[in-house]
């Protein structure tokens, strides 16, 4: 009984820790770089819906996650609309973001997808960067809600009284709780009709389709998802940074980290990528403060090769039958 | 009359701009369109070139075309080996198409950090007699500008696509690279490696990263991110032009580049990086195969 | 006779200037165990893609069951009953065999039921092939012509009303095209409707009730596997004379 729950009890116990860690009032260098690594869970879950099983490579990742920061600011500059609305407002249009260059690139080989969606992230920073409603190319200062309510409840006081401290520990517990999210969403696919579909579509298209897969509604479901996760992970950004500007939203780093996790991690089980990503999140949130960023990128880059050229089943593939 | 003035400018300005585009492109032509290798680093890879004719004009003065003429064989030499690993890890093993995507992307991500660790991010600029000064000519009340830089980025370009085109279309090797894309049989029967012959087109393709990363440092300042603004352009014109066809290669630039040159003018230059990819997804959608492309785009 | 089961009228396809089929009229009655010969590149396999829908004809009709396939998705005619194998065994390399089987049976034809169900149907699909020992192997391990029963079972496992076999024995050894051409025959005398397309002459001869032949994308004879035998244009087409 417990064996056969054990993912969802997994996902609560997950949950709870990430309560208690912003109960136990750490450092704040520790809230920061476990959020980071939380959205990088999220981030590159997302990617793998649509690149590990379908295999279709995304490469515009920071353009889904900048259109939900940009969204998400637009809202707040235009009626101060609270976080839970931000991340609904934001996955829905980064979706439909995702259907609209799946539904013209998609029906071509793979490779227009991941030009188009690398095209992306460019055209929606020079979008941004001409819309001086939300910042401009200058950037934009958010002013988060001094105490936030969600059905009433207040969230955040720091006099006490709400469930969490400060700000940025409820952020740390949201992240947590969407990045958790994700990961049941992937595995809930991965175990699916949907999953078994675009497993068929990645080993062989054409046979997929000429045995009853309809290609091209299941490769658009999956960038739907994928990409929706990728604007809910943007959504807590302008909240969270409360500073942003287009080359942070559209950072390639995103786009680099979210190949790069599930590849390091394993593309073809909901695990690799939060292997992957934890893993490397964590050597990166190191090697930040102890080394540099540019060494930490081009560790990141270095190992996306080896990976992808010597290793293609990741860490995961190591340690678990390719096949389950 | 002022809008007149404005037009011609901005069409003069374009006509450059798209042989500089050319440059740009034409390796890609051949890599993506006649070989299926999606390099998608190749802009980033002509930032590198363009970084060297930096150093070699900052430090021994030569003159950036020279410095590029220089670059032209290294990088030739760098194509060989990059084929080899892809070819090793990817194409022998019929992996997944998209896999060699990864890996050129990584090597994109690998190239721009590394000049980030070199040179830092600030713009850097070349010195030759040719850069910094404007042909002017003032027809009929109105005024002309021609920047010597553009023009001299548009000749050597001109030089380099065509010449490329030429020999591609009219010697053996350029015939046995079409035929590597339509039918490795065929070629084996000619007596050819496809293998080799593959290889040798990649590395002409990069070959002309040298020329096109000295034009590139001629005609705009650079940093080391500077290439992933050229992605957009140079597939829209790959794309554009249809895969596998040079010439169409180059009309496809002529068109970006006017076009890019229109929106600038008439919209302001901060527009400029959407045209290309509303040319790409229009051509996506609604002719895959490019103006002049023969090649299956599904 | 029994009624056309499949009509092909006047299907035309052009690949830039080459044509590779060019006005190819022609019908297979249901329940029938039809032939489809021709030399390399006479258009043969494009014929199939187009029946099967991975290739647009650019010109004509393809009447499947009493409904025009014009524009129909390659996925929408497996539904309709149409299924294909491919010359060159295409198996999802990432899954077990009978994974393999249970894309058709899941997405085609036992969608909604059990997962239960659908791994006894496909466990009974193997059996029938005699691979059911091999049901949770990979399908790298597999031998040619193991490759070549998976790629039936699994165009099988469709249940379609017309099956296509595209070179299905190519590379296999005398006792085991016999192995396969008596599988096809089964199939064929519970109901199924099968067109063999076959450079193995002695198998497609001995299998097929009617033979069409196609040479330089037309169709140049047509009757039964005595009279194509004996027919001067399929000679000349086959020794290029």
């Amino acid at each position: 009984m417990l064996m056969r729950y054990r993912f969802e009890i997994g996902c609560v116990v997950a949950l709870l820790a990430c309560f208690l860690i912003t109960q136990v009032e750490l450092n704040r260098f520790y809230y920061f770089a476990g959020f980071a690594i939380l959205q990088y869970v999220l981030i590159s879950t997302a990617w793998n819906i649509l690149g590990g099983y379908g295999g279709y490579i995304n490469f515009g990742t920071a353009g889904f996650l900048g259109l939900g920061t940009y969204v998400a600011i637009a809202m707040i500059q235009f009626y101060g609309a609270g976080i839970i609305e931000q991340i609904i407002v934001a996955g829905a249009l980064a979706g439909l973001l995702g259907l609209g260059i799946g539904y013209i690139t998609l029906r071509l080989k793979g490779v227009y997808f991941a030009i188009a969606t690398l095209a992306i992230a460019i055209v929606l920073e020079t979008f941004v960067n001409n819309w001086d409603y939300v910042g401009g190319a200058a950037g934009v200062s958010i002013l988060p809600p001094r105490t936030p309510e969600l059905l009433g409840i207040t969230i955040v006081d720091r006099k006490g009284g709400g469930i969490f401290y400060n700000n940025k520990e409820f952020l740390f517990f949201l992240m947590g709780a969407l990045a958790i999210m994700s990961v049941w969403i992937a595995r809930t696919v991965e175990f699916g009709k949907l999953g078994r579909g675009l497993n068929a579509i990645k080993d062989n298209e054409e046979a997929a389709e000429c045995m009853g897969v309809p290609t091209l509604k299941l490769k658009l479901i999956a960038t739907v998802i994928s990409g929706s996760l990728m604007g809910v992970a943007g959504a807590v950004f302008p909240s969270y940074l409360t500073f942003v500007d287009p080359p942070t939203a559209f950072n390639l780093e995103f786009a680099v980290n979210s190949l790069a996790m599930p590849m390091i991690g394993g593309t073809f089980t909901w695990i690799g990528p939060v292997v992957g990503s934890i893993l490397l999140g964590t050597v990166q949130q190191v090697a930040i403060v102890t080394i540099s960023s540019e060494i930490n990128l081009l560790i990141i880059g270095l190992l996306l090769v080896i990976f992808v050229t010597i290793a293609p089943h990741g860490i995961v593939g190591w340690f678990m039958k390719k096949n389950k | 009359m002022e809008f007149l003035e404005l037009l011609i400018n901005a069409l003069i300005a374009g006509i450059l701009l798209g042989g500089f585009f050319a440059a740009l492109s034409i390796g890609l032509s051949i890599c993506f369109g006649l070989l299926d290798a999606v390099n998608i680093a190749h802009p980033t890879l002509i930032v590198g070139a363009a970084f060297c004719t930096f150093l070699l004009n900052d430090l021994l003065g030569i003159d950036p075309i020279v410095a590029g003429l220089i670059l032209t064989p290294v990088f030739f030499l760098l194509g060989m080996g990059i084929y080899s690993l892809y070819y090793q890890f990817f194409e022998r093993q019929s992996a997944e198409a998209l896999r060699g995507l990864a890996f050129f992307f990584g090597l994109l991500f690998i190239a721009e950090v590394v000049m980030i660790m070199i040179f830092g991010v600030d713009h850097r600029l070349v010195n030759a007699p040719y850069i910094g000064e404007s042909f002017t000519a003032i027809v009929t009340g109105m005024t002309f500008s021609i920047p010597y830089r553009l023009l001299a980025a548009f000749v050597i370009a001109g030089l380099m696509t065509l010449g490329i085109s030429y020999y591609l279309n009219s010697s053996y090797f350029g015939r046995a690279t079409s035929a590597v894309h339509q039918d490795m049989m065929a070629l084996s029967l000619m007596g050819a490696d496809p293998v080799m012959i593959k290889r040798i087109a990649f590395a002409l393709g990069l070959a002309t990263c040298g020329l096109a990363g000295a034009l590139m440092i001629i005609v705009i300042p650079i940093e080391p991110a500077v290439g992933r603004f050229f992605i957009g352009n140079v597939f829209a014109i790959v794309v554009l032009g249809g895969l596998g066809s040079i010439p169409g290669t180059l009309v496809g630039a002529l068109i970006l580049g006017i076009a890019e040159s229109l929106v600038s003018t008439f919209f302001g230059p901060s527009w400029a990086p959407a045209v290309s990819f509303g040319i790409l997804l229009g051509v996506l959608a609604f002719k895959p195969t490019g103006l002049f492309g023969t090649g299956d785009t599904r | 006779m029994a009624e056309a089961l499949l009509k092909v009228d006047s299907v035309t396809k052009n690949f830039g200037g080459f044509t590779a089929l060019s006005e190819v009229t022609t019908e297979v009655k249901s329940g029938e165990r039809f032939g489809l010969i021709g030399p390399n590149g006479s258009g043969k396999t494009t014929l199939i893609n187009c029946i099967s829908g991975t290739l647009t004809n650019d010109g004509g009709s393809i009447i499947f069951d009493g409904q025009d396939l014009q524009g129909m998705k390659a996925h929408l005619r497996t539904a309709a009953g149409i299924t294909r194998t491919f010359q060159i065994p295409r198996p999802f390399h990432s899954m077990t065999i009978i994974d393999n089987l249970k894309i058709p049976l899941e997405f085609v034809s036992a969608s909604g039921r059990p997962q239960a169900e659908i791994r006894d149907e496909a466990m009974s699909i193997l059996e029938t092939m005699g691979m059911a020992e091999k049901a949770d192997e990979e399908t790298s391990g597999l031998t040619q012509i193991e490759l070549r029963k998976l790629e039936l079972a699994r165009a099988i496992a469709a249940k379609p009303k017309l099956l296509i076999s595209d070179e299905a024995m190519a590379g296999l050894t005398g006792n085991e095209v016999d192995e396969v051409t008596q599988i096809l025959i089964n199939f064929n005398e519970q109901g199924m409707t099968i067109i063999m397309i076959e450079h193995i002459m002695r198998a497609v001869m001995q299998f097929s009730q009617r033979v069409i032949c196609l040479d330089a994308g037309q169709l140049i004879a047509e009757g039964t596997p005595d009279i194509i035998q004996k027919d001067k244009g399929v000679e000349r087409a086959y020794l290029g004379v």
